[in-house]
């Protein structure tokens, strides 16, 4: 498998905190990678430097590489290409409050895309995408607001995708929702890594078992162990790998 | 009313027991029946005394000592709302969308600005209508007119418009904004396509009270727009709104019948603006 994304050396500091250390990892394309590790271990963090979405706090500071097909993104101005490039789903689902057709739209109209045959187009298609088409086709001038949680999180997978990334961002996408909304959000995400790579945070270890590729366990910032997730549970190799996944903490 | 009834008869029963929830119960009910009893004294008050001298005559182009015709107030008091509106709100919106969406974090200034805007918010309208009258009357040879008038309303309500958004902004959260930013948008576009749309309801609640400020206000304008019984030529004309129109009546003592009527039609304006802006609000929030 190519690599999609390569950390090299990245260590990032919210003012004084040493959030991340050191992280080396190669994120293969069209594959689902998870990152696993208790609350506050940095997964999160580290998934926000993918596309930048750290810039946005104050006082956060980044050193080392992070290569998106070779291109060091924090090297590159243009923030907003490399979030049309790198899209991203919340852990709460939080469509705008206006229409379906409006939030799924708002991706490509901000990117420049004019006509409403084009802009139907785009619409339906990541709607399909994002198995959610059959539920609101008649629905769409309707607020999206007024779906429920699980359909909302797949209308914010369906925005995503309208905006035609390469990698979906994935922060705990089913943490806040029910066991069947779950498990349409995994079906959707293994349907989806044929086309896109997905990284993924997640509490859940069943759901990285489930449905990823390649695990990364996180401890206190730093990436304890990275691996296949078939060996990272069978055969953990460090000691606080085998610790965290039968539940000895965390 | 029998719910009512039992209702109340429930509340007792429950506090039967404890002397200090009966007396709290008394207060509550004794403060919403008070307040309720004024507002509908004051209204019927006003109808009982104006709606019999209602009559077409008031409604007549020009005014005369005959007629005392508050038609020409009206198109003032209809002027200078619009035009307050047209120079404060793009200006409190603007300012707001700053202090809560660019200004960074502990920024000196916008403690600043939020001291002086809530200053502002607490001086009386006379003292707005004095500035006016020296700096717009007087430095500008503005003359008394509604130009001058909707200049001094407009400082008034300013604050008042500003500190609403202020807060509609803050109460969007922040989701919204990483899903915009999360899509490639910037920062302009986040604001004004996804933050401030979201914000309309509680933008439109500040401006629906600044509307009312404006209607209900005299004192600031008595001295900037003047007190003209006459339909404007232009912004630069003077013209007296339906309160001054009122307050002139009143303190005439002439008038006495006319003024209640035209408190009447105050009354109705009021009430109409609340009940268009309340349906505006929900037609804009529909797609929500």
């Amino acid at each position: 498998m190519d690599t999609k994304i390569a950390i090299e050396t990245l260590d990032l500091y919210y003012s004084e905190f040493h959030a991340l250390k050191n992280i080396n990892m190669r994120i293969p394309e069209k594959e689902i990678t998870a990152f696993i590790g208790p609350s506050g271990c940095g997964k999160s963090t580290l998934l926000k430097s993918l596309n930048r979405m750290n810039d946005l706090i104050e006082g956060c500071r980044i050193t080392g590489r992070v290569l998106l097909d070779n291109d060091d993104i924090y090297a590159n101005d243009d923030v907003n290409l490399l979030r049309k490039r790198v899209g991203m789903v919340f852990q709460k689902p939080n469509p705008f409050p206006m229409s379906v057709y409006d939030n799924i739209a708002f991706g490509p109209r901000t990117h420049g895309v004019k006509g409403k045959a084009k802009l139907d187009d785009m619409v339906e298609e990541a709607l399909r995408k994002a198995a959610i088409w059959d539920e609101v086709k008649d629905r769409l001038d309707k607020s999206a607001l007024s779906f429920s949680g699980g359909q909302q999180q797949r209308l914010c997978i369906a925005r995503a995708l309208a905006v035609q990334p390469e990698v979906l961002l994935m922060d705990e996408p089913t943490s806040a929702l029910d066991p069947i909304s779950t498990l349409k959000i995994e079906d959707l995400a293994l349907e989806l890594k044929q086309n896109y790579t997905i990284v993924i945070v997640t509490h859940n270890m069943q759901q990285a078992v489930r449905i990823s590729d390649k695990t990364a366990f996180f401890l206190l910032g730093e990436v304890v162990e990275f691996n296949d997730t078939d060996s990272l549970f069978s055969n953990p190799q460090e000691k606080k790998t085998e610790d965290y996944i039968t539940g000895r903490f965390g | 009313m029998t719910g009512l009834k039992a209702q109340l008869n429930r509340k007792l029963h429950e506090c039967g027991r404890d002397p200090l929830s009966l007396f709290l119960l008394g207060c509550v009910i004794a403060a919403a029946l008070i307040t309720f009893m004024v507002l509908s004294f004051l209204l019927g008050y006003i109808l009982w005394q104006g709606l019999p001298n209602i009559e077409t005559g008031l409604f007549a182009l020009q005014y005369n000592s005959e007629n005392v015709s508050l038609f020409p107030a009206l198109v003032d008091t209809v002027l200078m709302v619009i035009m307050a509106l047209a120079i404060a709100t793009p200006l409190g919106i603007f300012a707001a969308v700053y202090l809560v969406e660019y200004a960074s974090r502990g920024n000196r200034l916008v403690s600043l600005v939020r001291v002086t805007a809530d200053t502002l918010a607490g001086i009386p309208s006379i003292v707005y209508g004095l500035f006016g009258m020296l700096f717009f009357v007087t430095y500008l040879k503005w003359g008394y007119s509604l130009l001058a008038g909707a200049c001094t309303v407009a400082i008034m309500i300013l604050p008042l418009i500003m500190r609403t958004t202020e807060e509609a902004l803050k109460a969007i959260p922040d989701s919204y904004r990483e899903g915009s930013y999360g899509l490639g948008a910037g920062k302009l576009r986040t604001v004004f396509a996804v933050v401030l749309p979201s914000a309309v309801p509680g933008i439109l609640a500040g401006v629906i009270l600044s509307i009312g400020r404006i209607v209900g206000e005299t004192a600031a304008l008595i001295y900037t727009a003047g007190t003209v019984a006459a339909l404007p030529d232009g912004v630069l004309s003077s013209g007296r709104t339906l309160a001054v129109h009122m307050y002139v009546l009143a303190s005439e003592g002439l008038y006495m019948k006319q003024a209640y009527a035209t408190a009447v039609i105050l009354v109705v304006i009021v009430v109409a603006i609340n009940a268009l802006s309340s349906r505006l609000a929900k037609q804009l929030m529909k797609g929500k």
